[in-house]
């Protein structure tokens, strides 16, 4: 006998998320979900929207990473409330973990939620966590190919960081053709060139991000 | 690698549709893939192959259909197929795009006994 069954693979993941999404609401917190490749600067983003949000906005983090708990030690030193996840050898966050963190995390302290994702261009893409913005970082030394070859990541993300543009001198990399696909595959995509050595483009990432916060 | 949630994902589905036919065993799924998801039909095999040991769902055939990432151009109104990703409409040259089908990701059937 065959029966019909036409239900997504990952509906039990999108309703969890839809979950998340509610209690983030109902706490008038607004998350962003910050996704790269490993090494890409993530955590290193954070630290400085730390930075330059502190006594404007109250932040809270949620590291994700397959093991250890040294990205939320760094970004608890700086006076935020961090929850870790530990993947345990998974390599993306799924909403039901994300449930978990947020069941530790300050809510009603906070009104900013930066979830760092694992360090991976293709899982995280599938999952969703009940953030309200994607963000994707991509760094220089990874090369202008990347959005041929993770075109999901790109296409679904609503801004993406072209991180340690400072060493643009050094490396071939055209980030004129590399905006030129993101901008083919995702219309509304919202880009920015950054170091977080330098500081260059943080203002305008905390001005976009800022507006984007108001916008909910 | 994230073929484990998704194949597990998938497994919980079927055994709960099985279930609730009544059924005592599953003998086939039937999946629609997107291209454009990367998921790769031989990860799932091997991993539902230990998932769904002690399962009524142990021992079903898989089958793919796989669907190629389709893209519809918003200048000229035509559909066609993204091939490496290359995101310029073959008729058009336009830019802008959106993309129709390639992000499925779903159980369509699944045969029980």
């Amino acid at each position: 006998m065959e029966i019909k069954v036409v239900k997504d693979i990952l509906g039990a993941n999108e309703r969890i998320a839809e979950r998340n999404r509610q209690l983030l609401d109902s706490n008038n917190v607004f998350a962003v979900n910050l996704m790269s490749s490993p090494g890409a600067g993530k955590t290193s983003l954070i630290l400085q929207t730390i930075k330059r949000l502190k006594g404007k906005i109250r932040i809270g983090v949620i590291e994700g990473d397959v093991s250890s708990s040294l990205d939320a030690e760094l970004v608890a030193k700086e006076g935020v409330p961090a929850v870790q996840i530990n993947t345990g050898g998974g390599c993306h966050l799924d909403a039901n973990m994300t449930s978990s963190a947020l069941g530790n995390m300050p809510l009603k302290d906070i009104k900013l939620l930066l979830i760092e994702n694992v360090g991976n261009l293709i899982c995280p893409a599938e999952f969703a966590l009940g953030e309200h913005r994607k963000v994707l970082i991509s760094s220089i030394p990874e090369g202008d190919d990347k959005p041929f070859k993770y075109p999901l990541m790109f296409h679904q993300t609503d801004a993406v960081l072209i991180n340690k543009i400072d060493l643009l001198p050094y490396l071939k990399f055209d980030a004129q053709a590399f905006s030129r696909t993101i901008k083919k595959m995702n219309e509304k995509v919202k880009i920015i060139q950054i170091s977080c050595t330098t500081g260059q483009g943080i203002e305008e990432w905390v001005s976009w991000l800022l507006n984007q916060i108001e916008k909910g | 690698m994230h073929e484990l949630s998704i194949t597990q994902s998938m497994l919980d589905l079927v055994l709960e549709q099985a279930q609730k036919a009544g059924a005592r065993g599953v003998g086939k799924i039937n999946l629609v893939i997107g291209e454009m998801t990367g998921v790769v039909g031989e990860c799932v095999q091997f991993y539902f192959d230990f998932l769904s040991k002690g399962t009524i769902a142990d021992g079903a055939a898989l089958s793919f259909t796989m669907v190629p990432t389709t893209a519809r151009c918003r200048g000229c109104d035509k559909n066609f197929e993204l091939k490496e990703f290359d995101w310029t409409c073959p008729y058009c040259q336009g830019n802008n795009m959106e993309i129709v089908a390639g992000k499925e990701l779903f159980v369509e059937s699944i045969e029980v006994e």
